[in-house]
């Protein structure tokens, strides 16, 4: 009995300090602000989800179309606006490489 | 020992409290050194946790009966493996499995997710709320260190569950229930972040494919050893214990599809997170359904110590849930659920992902209520109504069938649109293969089943177009390597479709062609015929194990070019009573079984013999091994993958700091 508790004692402290190690390490920190996304990054994390959609059914497409899965009027119908929308993004995602990421 | 698991349960369950006040308020106010903190208490929880288990672990090793639980699960002369089985064969010790499980994935899940502060910050509270609840139950309503004197020997184990199949089918389903608590978590983390971008789905899908196969092989390894060990001749009966792990994996097998649209299209945001609380609630509610004795009626539910408490957290987490998507979807949130994708086209990959996903849903839903009717019969009419085998066939059979027809057809088709004339190039092959198998089949006799003939037909299409999909990817692709590498997902989907393919040949062939012959009273040196065999009570014996005594018998089986030998028999132990032991026989030509059980008449003069040929029976159980070959393809990292993911998360996330 004496044993067990003083064990558990043991992982009690363990613990509270475990848990009070962020306080410990930073007493007086500079800020205490938890980083989320700004508006402008989430709006560019947007544009990269974008793009790599974008990209990922150009190269599904263009797979597809050598398996014989996509006859060649259905690639010549949807390659170009995927290509377009891949651009688009690109374009987007190049235009706001100078905005801040994070506030 | 005991004292020193109580006191570790208290540490986790003040931990994980911490977790969810201390983390929601962190999140809310946006205090990073606090937000650190309750993560760290979510760390730590599980080492607490694991000095729990430990405890009883040892406890039941030594036979300690000064516990309780010891006592209740276990005996003195229970081998060993057995006897730690029943760390998770009561109720007290299932909970701290689901504690155990549920700290272990959390910590590992914010361990690797750290980087991503914005959305952890509400991802740890979620954790904590989930697990505050299994701490609170083990603390202070269902603990398994209740001390008691010891008295001489321990209550045993069911016979039954003395099974190795009972040593990994419990502790697999729970890493399956347990770990759709992940994505959970994630999604709820996201919902109430606002960061419902992808990248909750991105930290969770390898989660979710772990959980969703563990769920699988447990259900396989439930069937397999209710097979071999009840000894009724089946593998599944739609029992609600069974349609408890069935239901979570239904819809988190429309949420794995359903998800892709997502990623590919970035459409049905609102659908994968109402698809991921579902999955999540429905596992609590297996839970709840073993745990509660609901089952056996509303009176045992509410003599239950923890019935109550368990359907009061299942409703919080359904509201919390609700209330959660209906927010972020409507105006109350900033809407960023919505999407502005729309289906292009009816006849798509996208599409026949829908399709599948509402026939799945469906199944499941169905199921729940066929699992909920009597309790709620008996709640409001006073009357006890089962909900039986046909019920369930009907709905397998209406969902089930079309299901299968996708399996074969989402792949052929093209995302976003397809035109009929690609349709048809693609479909000429499986479709021929189809129509040549059915009418083959027909023509052979298998039409005495409409279902199984179908089941067959539309296994054939799959198949085919399975194959035609590895023969065209590969040259394309220039190997088979190359091939699977460049899209482990799909190419591991693939493989896990043909293991379904198994599944239903297996299941089709032993059900709807199965020949059963019950009740043959037979005295030595008496025959019985099925199925082209003739049995012949040969002899009997008696056994003596550690723990029961009990006899066999020799039955001697000659027909269709075999002749072997079957021993059923029966075991009997004096604390927990009488137990078939089934005897089968494999056979190589028709991957099927000719199962047999026996008991001893009143006088002990004769046994009634069953007997029940079941063929491809043994698919079932080979394509359980193609499931998680699939799984294990599609869930293998690719650094490709990571690089380009990592990439994108980097303008969105900081140093690992918190």
């Amino acid at each position: 009995m004496g044993f067990g508790l003083a064990l558990a004692a043991v992982l009690a402290i363990v613990a509270v300090v475990f848990v009070a190690r962020p306080f410990l390490r930073e007493p007086a920190p500079a800020s205490d602000r938890l980083d989320e996304l700004a508006p402008e990054a989430r709006q560019r994390l947007a544009l990269a989800e974008e793009r790599d959609r974008a990209l990922d059914a150009l190269k599904e497409l263009e797979f597809d179309h050598r398996t014989g899965k996509v006859s060649d009027d259905d690639y010549r119908a949807q390659v170009g606006p995927l290509r377009r929308r891949a651009a688009e993004a690109l374009r987007a995602l190049e235009a706001g490489e100078h905005s801040p990421r994070e506030r | 020992m005991a004292s020193l698991g109580r006191a570790a349960l208290l540490i986790a369950f003040g931990l994980v409290a911490y977790a969810l006040l201390a983390g929601s308020y962190a999140a809310w106010r946006k205090r990073r050194r606090l937000a650190h903190s309750a993560q760290n208490a979510l760390l730590a929880a599980f080492p607490a946790t694991l000095v729990a288990s430990a405890i009883l672990l040892i406890a039941l090793a030594r036979h300690d009966f000064t516990f309780a639980y010891v006592a209740e699960h276990t005996s003195r002369n229970l081998p060993l493996p057995y006897t730690l089985s029943a760390f998770w064969g009561g109720q007290e010790g299932s909970l701290l499995l689901w504690l155990v499980i549920l700290t272990g994935y959390a910590a590992l899940a914010v361990w690797l997710n750290r980087r991503h502060r914005e959305l952890m910050a509400w991802t740890v509270p979620v954790f904590g709320l989930i697990a505050v609840f299994f701490g609170f139950m083990l603390c202070f309503v269902s603990s398994p260190f209740h001390q008691q004197p010891a008295p001489a020997d321990g209550a045993g184990m069911v016979p039954s569950l003395q099974n190795p199949y009972m040593l990994a089918h419990p502790p697999m389903l729970y890493l399956g229930y347990v770990g759709l608590a992940v994505p959970f978590a994630f999604a709820m983390g996201a919902l109430l972040s606002g960061r419902t971008d992808e990248r909750w789905i991105v930290a969770t899908r390898r989660w979710t494919l772990a959980a969703w196969l563990f769920l699988g092989v447990g259900q396989l390894l439930g069937s397999h050893w209710a097979y071999v060990e009840i000894g009724w001749g089946g593998y599944y009966a739609w029992d609600p214990v069974e349609n408890a792990a069935f239901m979570p994996w239904l819809v988190a097998t429309a949420f794995l599809h359903s998800v892709m649209i997502q990623e590919k299209r970035g459409m049905l945001k609102v659908w994968n997170m109402v698809l991921v609380a579902l999955a999540f609630n429905l596992s609590l509610f297996g839970t709840f359904l073993t745990r509660s004795g609901i089952i056996n009626s509303v009176h045992s539910f509410s003599q239950s110590p923890i019935g109550a408490w368990f359907m009061g957290f299942l409703v919080l987490m359904i509201v919390f849930s609700v209330v959660l998507i209906l927010w972020r979807s409507s105006g109350g949130g900033d809407g960023s659920l919505r999407t502005k994708t729309k289906l292009e086209s009816l006849v798509s990959r996208e599409a026949t992902f829908l399709y599948n996903n509402l026939l799945l849903v469906a199944l499941a839903l169905t199921i729940l209520w066929g699992v909920l009717y009597p309790v709620l019969s008996e709640a409001v009419r006073g009357q006890t109504r089962s909900v039986s085998k046909p019920y369930y066939d009907f709905f397998l059979h209406t969902f089930g069938l079309p299901l299968i027809l996708l399996m074969g057809l989402g792949p052929l088709v093209a995302w976003r649109k397809a035109s009929l004339r690609s349709l048809a190039k693609t479909f000429l092959i499986p479709f021929a293969v189809a129509v040549v198998t059915g009418g083959v089949l027909l023509g052979l006799g298998f039409g005495s089943s409409w279902v199984g003939l179908l089941a067959y037909t539309f296994s054939a299409f799959v198949a085919a177009s399975i194959v035609l999909e590895f023969v065209r990817g590969r040259s394309a692709a220039g190997g088979i390597f190359k091939l699977v590498s460049r899209n482990r997902r799909r190419y591991g989907g693939y493989v896990v479709h043909a293991a379904v393919v198994l599944f239903v040949i297996g299941v089709a062939g032993s059900n709807s062609y199965q020949t059963i012959r019950e009740n043959g009273h037979l005295r030595i040196g008496q025959s019985m015929e099925a199925a082209g065999y003739r049995f012949t009570y040969e002899s009997i014996k008696g056994v003596k194990g550690p723990n029961y005594t009990g006899f066999r018998t020799v039955v001697s089986v000659v027909g269709n070019g075999e002749r072997f030998d079957l021993t059923p028999g029966q075991n009997n132990d004096p604390l927990q009573g009488t137990s078939f032991v089934a005897s089968i026989y494999h056979d190589p030509r028709t991957l099927g079984d000719v199962f047999t059980n026996a008991s001893l008449d009143k006088a002990g003069t004769a046994i009634d013999l069953h007997i029940f040929v079941k063929p491809l029976i043994n698919l079932i159980w080979a394509g359980g091994f193609l499931f998680v070959f699939g799984a294990l393809v599609a869930m293998w990292p690719d650094a490709v993958e990571q690089r380009r993911l990592a990439a994108r998360y980097a303008a969105g996330t900081a140093p690992a700091g918190i």
